[in-house]
């Protein structure tokens, strides 16, 4: 295993994952740090990485202060209402009075913004969204970023964070690997942005076979953003949040505009409405704060996305699936029927492959949807990932340690799906939190605390041999066998990623258990994790391709304990239609109005759970 | 809906291999061409379709739910900025062609170099603006927003 060692040496700003997030990051960073060495480091091509590779047909964050519809408040008090009250409001009040100037700025550079030609405002899906033909919104802020980085990186999996070996708890840069040349890059960095994704693939799919890799959240998103960083020590949050989506049934083609734009809605298998019914007993499980059954019509206060999915799942289980989108109506239009079709092209090209091949046409058959496998991220309707201060004007004493969007670790910074309690930032709002992290890192640099890092050369050296450790374990034991992938000394990744899911969907709460975990399960769940876990030091990989996948898997084993231990934490069902404890079934204000936070000992492994306070924004008024 | 090659079109110049974002495009050293290595990875997100030069890659819905005979065609269009789709059904019935725009700039002309910009002041850097703000919140004279700004309080507990 003769790999080069690359060094990339006095970085200034490392951009590990460069998707919305890491774009913006790099973006920004140039005009704060004019003279500091900007670089990316991405495992794809920053062209088409990310889940924004596809494109999108909607931008999900835009306030619209300019036209008057939106304050910054309004959106936090909506994500709040959303997720059942736990956010962290802060950093969604600095995201939320931020997002436009990077929409404005978006259209500036190209992208096609749709505007309501009587009104002049961009067009809107929903009180939230506004329409784009996004197809090239990933290359166009790809652009952006490469005019101000330094050296961008393309096909280098970052496996891991350097620590500064001369202070504790600081970050010195990261290593990874060539998938191409399978040369080992490091690079020493004073700050990291991580920008890495959250978690697809880690709950078994729906999908099977062939079809594994027809998951909701892009199949390259890892879990890297939470493997990196819990490695690195980062205190996590919300870990246990993971999101269940209502899609259509195996493309998972998005709903939102279906159901906003093109007023489409859903009924059961009879053609009957059927959420209705669900709620006065849902009531009875989140309260009445949560869930106003009565004065919700009056109000229009949109129901949270996880109780919708509570009636769906209720719905199918009562034995009245399956749960059709009712698109007959609309798609009469034929302006709203091309609008339907553009929404797949543009972002779920798979769902328009799907009903052709299926002869499904949603103008004289109304399609089926279901409800996902769950996910772990950080940007949708969900906020999983890391424990960040937010910024100086704004943020209460236990949320602020100096620097906007630093973790817990000195040095680290986060967006998108890395930055925890930040739901409902979506493409727009990752954008603007790597804008927001790449100011702070700046400042963190010129404030002086990154001076005297140091990186031994044996911290380099066994991550070097940990790395490619996958290599080996596959020539020494291949022979020891005829051939085939069965053999009594290693697992290869797929393997592993297979055990990795049925082990969660099983005790963790996945769609084979209708989402249903409880203590005892978790408890067994973990103690299979960790098996596994240990299994992973035997991973083999024939070649670097396997290796990519070794250390994705890493990063998902990793991401996944952490989903074990929250959910064990959090003794309540705060979600139902995300996950149920069947053994604590309703929601618990009392002692569970607070946010869940994490630390996993570097050296050791162990786990320690925390609450956090979660404050509100309240009108002065 | 794992992509496929076809054998006579590919002349295995490796774009496609280059833009996948799963690293699943490779080329088969034999054949000297591409070929889709792990399609139970594959998102049918359409890169590397959308790559192509000879539009040599197609897709076939996945077999776990997808019956054979459907087309879903592509063609990009960086210069004109427009992308162009073609849909047909299995049973022959419906065949769409819809087209939309990509950009409304010539490509990459509308994006500033930030390195050419004017430092931002000491007053900018100790404010919570960014570049191009407050101007491009609002495209008005109108400052950032904060707590005092819109009369709000953090407090904690439970508040509704």
């Amino acid at each position: 295993m003769n790999y080069k060692t690359i060094i990339e040496d006095d970085i200034d700003i490392l951009v590990a994952g460069a998707g919305l997030g890491g774009t913006g990051a790099a973006f920004e960073a140039r005009y704060w740090g004019k003279n500091k060495k900007i670089v990316i480091a991405e495992k794809a091509n920053i062209d088409r990485s990310g889940a924004v590779a596809q494109g999108l047909y909607a931008i999900n964050c835009y306030m619209g202060t300019r036209f008057g519809e939106n304050n910054p408040e309004d959106h936090v008090r909506y994500a709040r209402m959303d997720l059942m009250g736990m956010v962290r409001e802060d950093l969604a009040f600095d995201m939320a009075r931020h997002v436009d100037s990077a929409v404005h700025q978006f259209e500036e550079w190209g992208l096609p913004l749709m505007r309501d030609p009587k009104k002049g405002t961009y067009m809107r899906e929903g009180r939230w969204q506004i329409m784009i033909h996004g197809e090239s919104y990933k290359p166009i802020v790809a652009e952006a970023a490469k005019k101000s980085a330094d050296k961008v990186f393309n096909r280098v999996c970052v496996t891991h964070l350097l620590m500064d070996d001369s202070k504790d708890n600081r970050v010195a840069g990261a290593v990874g690997f060539n998938v191409r040349t399978g040369n080992y890059h490091v690079f020493k960095s004073k700050t990291v942005i991580c920008g890495a994704g959250g978690a697809s693939n880690i709950f078994k799919p729906r999908s099977v076979g062939e079809g594994a890799g027809r998951v909701w959240y892009a199949p390259w998103s890892s879990g890297s953003a939470y493997g990196l960083m819990i490695e690195a020590g980062a205190k996590m949050t919300q870990m246990e949040n993971r999101i269940v989506l209502a899609r259509f049934k195996d493309g998972y083609g998005p709903v939102g505009a279906y159901f906003l734009h093109l007023k489409t809605y859903t009924q059961n298998g009879v053609g009957e409405e059927y959420e209705s019914k669900w709620f006065p007993a849902l009531a009875e499980m989140v309260g009445k704060e949560y869930l106003d059954t009565e004065g919700q019509h009056l109000s229009h206060k949109p129901i949270p996305t996880c109780l919708r999915n509570h009636a769906f799942i209720s719905e199918v289980n009562a034995g009245r699936g399956p749960i059709h989108m009712v698109t007959m109506e609309a798609f009469q239009d034929p302006h709203l029927e091309e609008i339907g079709w553009h929404n797949f092209l543009g972002m779920t090209v798979g769902q328009a492959v799907l009903w052709a091949a299926t002869d499904v046409d949603p103008k004289y058959e109304n399609p089926e949807l279901t409800t996902s496998e769950p996910y772990v991220m950080g940007s949708h309707a969900t906020g999983c990932g890391a424990w960040c201060s937010g910024p100086e004007d704004v943020s209460p004493p236990e949320y602020y340690w100096g620097y906007n969007r630093m973790t817990t670790v000195e040095g680290l910074f986060g967006a998108g799906d890395a930055v925890g309690g930040t739901p409902h930032a979506f493409s727009s709002g990752s954008f603007t939190e790597g804008r927001l992290a790449a100011k702070a890192a700046c400042k963190y640099i010129d404030d002086g605390k990154a001076e005297g890092i140091r990186v031994s050369d044996k911290q380099i050296e066994d991550l070097k041999t940990k790395i490619y450790k996958p290599l080996e374990t596959y020539t020494v034991y291949k022979n020891e066998v005829v051939a085939g992938s069965v053999n009594p000394n290693f697992i290869n990744p797929r393997q592993g990623l297979d055990r990795l899911q049925k082990l969660m969907d099983e005790y963790c709460g996945g769609f084979g258990v209708n989402y249903m975990t409880n203590e005892k399960l978790l408890s067994i769940g973990l103690k299979k994790l960790k098996s596994l876990e240990e299994d992973m030091e035997k991973i083999a990989a024939s070649d670097i391709h396997e290796l990519l996948r070794a250390w994705e898997l890493n990063h998902r084993v990793r991401t996944s304990e952490s989903v074990f231990q929250h959910t064990l934490f959090r003794k309540e069902t705060r979600w139902p239609g995300y996950y149920y404890r069947g053994d604590a079934m309703k929601l618990d204000d009392k002692n569970w109005h607070v946010l869940t936070v994490s630390h996993r000992d570097r050296k050791t492994g162990e786990y320690t759970m925390e609450k956090a306070p979660l404050y509100h924004l309240v009108s002065e008024k | 809906m794992p992509t496929f090659v076809y054998m006579t079109r590919c002349d295995g110049c490796g774009q496609c291999v280059d833009i996948c974002p799963s690293d699943i495009m490779h080329i088969d050293k034999t054949l000297r061409r591409a070929y889709n290595i792990e399609p139970s990875m594959c998102w049918e997100c359409y890169s590397c379709v959308k790559a192509c030069p000879h539009h040599a890659i197609d897709v076939r819905g996945y077999a776990d739910f997808a019956p054979l005979g459907h087309s879903v065609r592509v063609h990009r269009d960086e210069e004109a900025g427009t992308i162009a789709w073609r849909i047909k059904f299995r049973n022959g019935k419906k065949d769409m062609e819809l087209l939309a725009p990509i950009t409304t700039k010539p490509w990459g002309t509308g994006i500033p170099k930030l390195a050419d910009e004017p430092a931002p002041s000491k007053e900018m850097r100790d404010s919570e603006l960014l570049f191009n703000e407050p101007k491009y919140v609002r495209m008005d004279g109108g400052d950032l927003h904060t707590l005092e700004s819109n009369g709000l309080t953090l407090k904690a507990g439970v508040y509704y």
